[in-house]
């Protein structure tokens, strides 16, 4: 198991999280390279069904990060997608699946730090957990 | 037309309910009788295994099938018919989507049996009895159906060509259906036979206000308001949900638990309803509320699968419970 590199899909939103993993980049932070970022424009945009289709595909952690509460560039999203996050971990704890799966963090654009210690935390705990079980399911 | 067509029924892993449906269209079954000679429909005539066997393959012209695929049997069957037919109508959301045998996919073959034959509180089982796919009798060897570990829709088993969703499927949707077929005037294949809009877009109640401060289950509300049920706290599956029934629930007072499958273009139906939820509940003071209050909040929601995934497990994106 020791040398088990887990798949981590990372949603980050355009205005904070973005930037935050950018200023981690351009301050020569280092991290876990598991991660695969993907930009959107807010948490907000996330749909349920992208993090449930990327745990179905075999992906073994999906990220999602978004402004500080209040800060949200479209008010709101970052709210919406906490308790998004929120209902998926209750839907794949009665799925049997680890709900630390998926994790929602705030990141803001000045926490480049912040979002390399995420990201090696969150790395770390799908070491432990071990490939996803829905890995190589073929149907 | 100069010769009638071929009709051919057959249930699977269902409750019947299907077959019932195909008679709620009340005297419109004459005009369906006239235009189609029913071959086989285990249910209503006596016709046997063999004699689908020995008909030409694509003999029949339409078969309708419902329930969900959980045996051997049903998975035989669905093979043959798929063979003896030119076209396939997953009939209902068992076939179309799993439906509620469906949700045996929280479970495995060991745990289903481990409740029917051995735990379940009226069973009397000593000698801890479980049956087998086959048996040695002194009259020779006697074989019954293999139990699968996962339920499966008909389009996971065999190539399907129509769905009419729904528990059951509304009459309204089967004569549509039907009049396609004897016209011969069919949609694309791979179609579902029903609108492409909402539950919500044809239920009488308006949403007004968008938010939810707390789920309520449909014991805990006094009395229903007519109003939008999802706005009165109640869990109405509608925004996630295939329409083509009309709201008849909603129109009951009832909330809409999802037996339409997904709207078009969405992969997952309780995917859906999640992001729907989460939109509205509590966001009357979500810049105040702790995680924990919000936990306690989302704790309304009891059975998120069983919520969610009421008709759609088998179908879903994550089909079944992980078994280690």
């Amino acid at each position: 198991m020791s040398d088990f590199e887990p798949v981590v899909v990372a949603f980050l939103c355009n205005w904070c999280s973005y930037a935050g993993a950018d200023l981690a980049g351009t301050s020569r932070l280092k991290y876990p390279p598991n991660v695969r970022s993907i930009r959107v424009m807010c948490s907000g945009r996330v749909d349920p069904v992208f993090v449930l289709d990327a745990l179905k595909e075999g992906i073994d952690g999906v990220l999602v990060a978004g402004c500080h509460p209040g800060d949200c560039h479209y008010q709101s999203g970052n709210y919406k997608t906490n308790r998004k996050m929120k209902l998926i971990q209750r839907l794949l704890k009665d799925l049997n699946m680890d709900p630390r799966r998926v994790r929602f963090d705030y990141i803001s654009a000045s926490e480049g730090q912040k979002f390399a210690d995420v990201v090696t935390e969150f790395v770390q705990t799908l070491k432990e957990l071990g490939p996803n079980p829905l890995k190589g399911e073929c149907q | 037309m100069t010769e009638k067509l071929k009709f051919a029924f057959y249930w699977a892993a269902s409750c019947g309910g299907c077959e019932i449906a195909v008679l709620d269209i009340d005297e419109a079954i004459l005009t369906v009788a006239g235009a189609a000679d029913i071959l086989f429909w285990p249910v209503a005539i006596d016709t046997k295994y063999k004699d689908v066997e020995e008909m030409p393959d694509g003999h029949i012209d339409v078969c309708f099938f419902n329930g969900a695929i959980r045996n051997s049997e049903q998975e035989h069957l669905a093979h043959l018919l798929r063979k003896k037919s030119k076209v396939l109508v997953a009939f209902g959301s068992c076939a179309a989507t799993g439906g509620i045998p469906g949700l045996a996919n929280l479970s495995n073959k060991k745990g289903v049996f481990e409740t029917v034959y051995h735990e379940n509180a009226s069973i009397e089982n000593p000698e801890g009895v479980e049956p087998e796919p086959s048996s040695e009798v002194k009259e020779g060897e006697l074989t019954i159906p293999v139990f699968f570990d996962t339920v499966k829709t008909l389009d996971q088993t065999v190539d399907v060509d129509y769905y009419l969703p729904g528990c059951p499927p509304p009459t309204k949707l089967i004569l549509q259906a039907v009049g396609a077929i004897i016209k011969g005037d069919l949609p694309p294949k791979g179609s579902v036979i029903a609108p492409a809009k909402s539950v919500c877009d044809e239920c009488r109640f308006e949403r007004s206000e968008k938010r939810i401060a707390k789920v309520r289950r449909i014991y805990e509300v006094e009395k229903v308001d007519d109003k939008c049920l999802l706005e009165q706290g109640i869990l109405c599956m509608g925004p996630a949900t295939r329409g083509g029934c009309g709201g008849p629930c909603m129109d009951a007072y009832m909330p809409c638990t999802g037996c339409g499958g997904p709207t078009p273009n969405s992969l997952d139906q309780g995917g859906k309803m999640i992001s729907a939820l989460a939109s509205i509940l509590g966001i009357e003071d979500e810049e105040t509320l702790t995680d924990e209050d919000l936990e306690k909040l989302l704790d309304g929601v009891v059975d998120p699968v069983g919520t969610f995934y009421k008709y759609g497990l088998p179908s879903a994106l994550i089909k079944r419970r992980v078994i280690p």
